[in-house]
């Protein structure tokens, strides 16, 4: 047995404290993207939307990389503890999703006069979300902890290789999605298309306080899924 | 036994099943045909010609007999334990899973068999080369179809909720070679030129690949004890 109660608590603590830290670097990040950072020209006060939206699509798509990876590792391992961590990052990663699927249409109605699009990255999340909401309807059904991870794990995985898949249909199927400016590699030539280095920082600073919030939630979710498997092994012997 | 061989005898075993009760067949064409006349009903008439919706209407028949057919085939095995006995038997598990695979693919194309010719009759579409082309574009999605959903089903006919649990897990993954197929097979009957239609074919070969290999991967994972 590899799962140890006392590294759960430690990891719920220590997940605590990053979280609260990550909290209170939101609150900076609002200040600074409403404070400190130019009004954009065209699109104006929506334009905000982008120091919170792209880094929350960034951390459930880190959240569901972890998971694919660490459900290969369980099937490889079968230790409980890369099963928790599996579930964790999908919970976590379902969260940022949800972020991004509600900030998305906020942003939209202003911006192109609708609430839902259809456009390809919205659509691509929609798709995910729907993807490890059958993910945990399947751990919900299965009773037996190890049968559970193993059939979560293969889950994992399949939705890590849809993930091109997704990705091309989206594409084709429409494109109405503002263009990345921060790593686009057209932009390096015209310097109209650069983002200004203080939007660039606000950016940045809200992909660092997203990142936390992920580490910061997983960790503590890593503790309470392993405090359950200990209840249930307890349960069962 | 080899591997062919294994493979074969796994999938004659499902078929003769299906045929001698012929309920689950029976049953599952005339859902393809309801789905059609759901889907005429379901349009306001006059609005939306039938030709139009034509494509559609076979992709979503085509998605949701599959999961009807899907969702039987382990239901299958968990009666009279019939699971334990083929884990039991010296087969290996890849073979177990090609063997699945083949015969839930062979079924959904007998019931296509009747469901197909009916849909061209219904939504007026002319008969030549292009539905040929359109019934290889169905072949090639449904290999894929039925590679994602054959690993799937195994896992949820071993819950309590497997007939509601197979569609939620399944359909996102179908979303993609469902896309291909329907804008493939649109092209196809307003005879536009092959190039446009290759792209679509890609996909959907390269989405068979990638589901038959790690479908192959991970099957027998899910079927050991």
């Amino acid at each position: 047995m590899t799962l140890d109660s006392a590294a759960a608590t430690r990891s719920i603590r220590r997940g605590r404290l990053l979280t609260l830290v990550a909290l209170l670097g939101l609150a900076g990040l609002y200040v600074l993207a409403i404070q400190f950072t130019p009004t954009e020209r065209f699109q104006g006060l929506a334009q905000k939307i982008f120091y919170v939206h792209p880094p929350a699509a960034y951390a459930m798509q880190l959240a569901f990389v972890v998971t694919g990876v660490t459900s290969a590792l369980y099937l490889w391992l079968r230790d409980p503890r890369l099963d928790a961590v599996a579930e964790a990052s999908a919970e976590v990663g379902m969260w940022m999703g949800a972020i991004v699927v509600i900030t998305g249409p906020i942003w939209g109605r202003p911006a192109w006069g609708v609430w839902w699009a259809w456009d390809p990255r919205l659509t691509f999340t929609l798709i995910e979300l729907m993807v490890f909401a059958g993910y945990f309807a399947l751990r919900t059904a299965v009773q037996e902890p190890e049968e559970r991870a193993k059939f979560a794990a293969v889950v994992g995985i399949t939705a890590l290789v849809l993930v091109p898949f997704n990705h091309l249909t989206v594409y084709l199927f429409a494109s109405q999605h503002p263009t990345p400016v921060v790593l686009d590699p057209s932009a390096l030539g015209s310097p109209d298309k650069k983002l200004p280095p203080a939007m660039l920082r606000t950016f940045l600073t809200g992909m660092g306080v997203f990142t936390l919030l992920y580490l910061g939630f997983v960790m503590q979710r890593y503790g309470i899924g392993v405090r359950r498997l200990i209840r249930e092994y307890d349960h069962a012997s | 036994m080899s591997f062919l061989r294994a493979v074969i005898v796994i999938m004659a075993k499902d078929l003769r099943i299906e045929a001698r009760q012929r309920t689950a067949l029976l049953t599952t064409v005339t859902f393809a045909i309801l789905v059609q006349l759901i889907f005429v009903f379901a349009r306001p008439a006059g609005e939306l010609a039938l030709s139009v919706i034509g494509p559609s209407v076979l992709w979503v028949m085509l998605t949701f007999s599959s999961i009807v057919v899907l969702n039987r085939g382990f239901l299958l095995e968990r009666e009279h334990g019939a699971l334990d006995g083929i884990l039991l038997a010296p087969v290996s598990r890849v073979a177990f899973f090609w063997g699945k695979w083949l015969a839930n693919t062979l079924l959904v194309l007998a019931v296509l068999a009747v469901a197909f010719p009916l849909w061209v009759l219904f939504f007026g579409l002319p008969v030549g080369m292009a539905l040929l082309g359109v019934l290889g574009t169905v072949v090639l999605a449904l290999a894929g179809f039925t590679a994602a959903g054959t690993l799937f089903s195994a896992m949820t006919a071993r819950t309590r909720y497997a007939e509601l649990l197979l569609p939620v897990l399944l359909l996102p993954f179908l979303i993609p070679p469902l896309f291909a197929g329907t804008s493939g097979s649109l092209r196809l009957l307003q005879g536009r030129p092959f190039e446009e239609i290759a792209g679509w074919l890609r996909i959907l070969v390269i989405y068979d690949v990638a589901f038959l290999a790690l479908a192959s991967l991970l099957f027998p994972h899910v079927v050991d004890e």
